[in-house]
């Protein structure tokens, strides 16, 4: 396999660590599977704090505080937003009463028929103002057909979500929230396109307010011309639009040594997917003009990290582009306002957000993300430098951690696969912890370097169950075990390597229905 | 009106076809933009290993000892030991020579970096946290000199500066190697 962005020798002058949130819910498909039960989630709370209260919840090694600490943060963080779900599920009965609990939902019904017409006052009407966030809060009428709505345009003419959807993203808990991160619900997910305001995050010096009139773009180095671009000068360019996944090269790094979170969001939120739309580099390229022996670009952001990764100047040539537009609306400023850079299939931290100067180059700059950071220790001491793909992989979205079953019958098992190499070509399910396979059905588009859903009708007999699924892209590659990870790179801390950890996600299915995180 | 808008059309495709052009029509060039003043790129800045573009000026261990007590302690430790609390967060900055091929790694500034100039870069460009940018150029050189003193990579008498920082010898500096995915492992 040709490898061309693996450091060369001549590339080394004179020879010579993320966040987390968690959602667990169960939103099943179709309202009869609807399971989520104030008591269930009682019992993960309890569970989360058992286990939060380990002195040594993952075996490590006595000197490592830190990483002890940092691990029982993240789950206390999961074991937060649990809390939070059934605080909503208690206090607004308007969303209770959405759940197949018959007891409640009467109970409504009987408050409701008491009011001669208009808005139901009960319970709900305590969380005017509360409404979940990028929601409205608005008086909910006891029979819609019997009162008029919300006058049109009264939003100011940009809409909002249903005060009853209350998915959000959650912050892995590092000590600084200025340089942090926060997961994609997954478990909640639909299609492959991941709503803006639900799209991952990863900040390294919080999220710049920039005014685009005073944003610039200066592109210089080996160039024939070097150039400055204002936003609409950028805007100008013939444009394209493309639908990529995004995924943070960290996602996942709980998951080496043993399963520590419960849920998608927690172990695999760090991916999302948007149409992005702008200025491919070639196009810049040809407009500054290439000078002979340039070989990198330095991209540059305006946060107050003033990001900067060292990119192949082949990769930005090959599918580069600079974003202004992601979903069809100007790019949301934690995502990179007024422009980011998009190098399909890449880790995420070289997708340079707020992007204000490429650099072309020789040589690589060595910057602090790309040698002390984002590298890959190995056990043998030594560190894999420059490991931009994010190989093949997958995940069941559902059934997923913390979801429970409520009975035995038919589940259609769905959740997402990428490649940062290409097309998805083929997804396969076990219910057997991987003795047996079965091919899912893939949902069109299957789209090179993009999420692709998969389906695959389950018949739960149950038994206890392991449900697993193996992506191969369009290369040959298939998504490896855990363990065939392991056995090649070691497990380098508690973390192992950290990252580039794309190995099959194993959900257990238990008797009674209740799944859970578990390493099959 | 028709036959206006056609020779209109005429007059705009034969003014492109003076430009060289791709084959989907668009000018290969556009001649947007402007270009930047000297002035405008000298605020820029990225220092690679061999230390192009590193500013005049030279640091001190200890100069770097008070800059590093009144700026960088609160958050990395008064022993350079780093401070993983809640609202705090920052990184070790010394020892953990010799655990890298281990279960327990420790990276830090003198067990992991591998070129010292990636050091200065980074305490220009990001460093303090919370007032990112404030250091002079000497100031810079100063806390590198600091902390490579206190990681007993430099002596501490010993002056940084824009030509001995390349030359600075890390540790780890051969500690890399290149991606070699897809694991020719995974195809057995």
């Amino acid at each position: 396999m040709p490898r061309p962005y693996a450091l060369k020798d001549a590339d080394v002058p004179d020879k010579t660590a993320h966040e987390i949130e968690i959602n667990e819910s169960s939103q099943l498909q179709g309202n009869e599977l609807l399971s989520s039960s104030s008591a269930h989630l009682s019992k993960i709370e309890e569970q989360a704090r058992e286990e939060s209260a380990m002195a040594d919840p993952q075996g490590l090694p006595e000197d490592d505080e830190r990483t002890k600490s940092q691990i029982a943060a993240m789950i206390e963080a999961e074991r937060d937003a649990l809390a939070r779900r059934r605080r909503e599920l208690e206090s607004c009965d308007c969303k209770a009463g959405m759940f197949p609990d018959p007891g409640r939902r009467r109970a409504l019904f009987a408050a409701g028929s008491a009011l001669a017409a208009g808005v139901t006052l009960g319970p709900g009407h305590a969380a005017a103002g509360k409404a979940s966030p990028g929601a409205v809060w608005r008086d909910v009428a006891d029979d819609p057909t019997k009162v008029p709505g919300t006058p049109t345009a009264e939003d100011g003419g940009y809409g909002s979500r249903s005060q009853f959807e209350s998915d959000v993203r959650w912050r892995y808990p590092t000590p600084t929230t200025i340089s942090s991160w926060t997961m994609a619900p997954l478990d909640r997910s639909e299609g492959i396109i991941t709503p803006s305001g639900l799209h991952f995050e990863r900040h390294h010096g919080g999220i710049p307010t920039i005014d685009p009139a005073r944003h610039f773009l200066f592109v210089h180095g080996m160039t024939q011309r070097p150039k400055k671009f204002s936003m609409t000068d950028i805007k100008r360019f013939p444009s394209v639009s493309r639908l990529h996944f995004i995924e943070c090269s960290g996602n996942g790094l709980t998951e080496w040594r043993k399963p520590t979170l419960k849920t998608v969001q927690g172990t695999h939120g760090l991916l999302s997917t948007s149409e992005w739309t702008g200025v491919q580099f070639s196009t810049i390229a040809r407009e500054v003009g290439l000078k002979e022996g340039a070989a990198w670009v330095l991209a540059e952001g305006a946060d107050s990290a003033v990001m900067t990764r060292s990119i192949p100047l082949e990769k930005l040539l090959n599918d580069g582009m600079l974003a202004y537009a992601q979903n069809g609306e100007a790019l949301r400023p934690e995502q990179g306002y007024p422009l980011r850079l998009i190098l399909p299939g890449w880790e995420g931290n070289t997708h340079i957000k707020w992007l204000r100067r490429l650099e072309l180059s020789d040589k690589p700059f060595m910057t602090r993300e790309e040698t002390s950071k984002y590298t890959d220790l190995l056990i043998s001491g030594k560190a894999r430098q420059f490991s931009f793909t994010m190989e093949a992989k997958s995940v069941i979205t559902f059934p997923s951690g913390e979801i429970k079953l409520p009975g035995t019958g038919l589940y259609e098992v769905t959740g997402l696969a990428w490649s940062g190499r290409g097309r998805i070509a083929r997804v396969e399910v076990s219910a057997d912890g991987g003795k047996s396979w079965h091919l899912a059905a893939l949902q069109d588009p299957v789209l090179p370097i993009c999420t692709t859903r998969f389906r695959f009708p389950w018949f739960w007999n149950g038994q206890p169950a392991v449900l697993q699924s193996r992506a191969t892209d369009e290369t040959g590659y298939i998504q490896p075990t855990l363990k065939q990870l392991v056995d090649i790179r070691g497990l380098a801390g508690p973390f192992g390597s950290v990252y580039h950890l794309n190995a099959i996600q194993s959900w257990a299915v238990a008797g009674d229905g209740s799944v859970s995180n578990v390493h099959a | 009106m028709c036959t206006l808008r056609a020779a209109v059309s005429l007059a705009a495709v034969l003014a492109l076809t003076q430009a060289a052009r791709t084959q989907d029509g668009y000018p290969s060039r556009l001649d947007i933009g402007v270009t930047p003043s000297a002035q405008e790129l000298a605020q820029f800045y990225a220092i690679p290993p061999d230390g192009r573009g590193l500013p005049p000026g030279r640091g001190s261990y200890a100069a770097g000892q008070k800059i590093y007590a009144d700026s960088c302690a609160v958050c990395h430790g008064d022993k350079l030991q780093g401070i993983p609390a809640a609202g705090i967060g920052g990184d070790r900055l010394i020892g953990g020579r010799g655990t890298l091929a281990s279960e327990a790694p420790v990276k830090t500034v003198e067990s992991y970096w591998p070129y010292a100039t990636t050091l200065f870069d980074y305490v220009k460009r990001a460093m303090p946290f919370t007032a990112p940018g404030s250091l002079t150029d000497e100031q810079v050189y100063s806390v590198v000199a600091y902390i490579l003193g206190e990681a007993n990579i430099l002596p501490k008498n010993a002056e940084v500066n824009g030509s001995s920082l390349p030359k600075i010898a890390m540790p780890n500096r051969d500690g890399f190697v290149p991606d070699p995915r897809p694991e020719v492992e995974l195809y057995r």
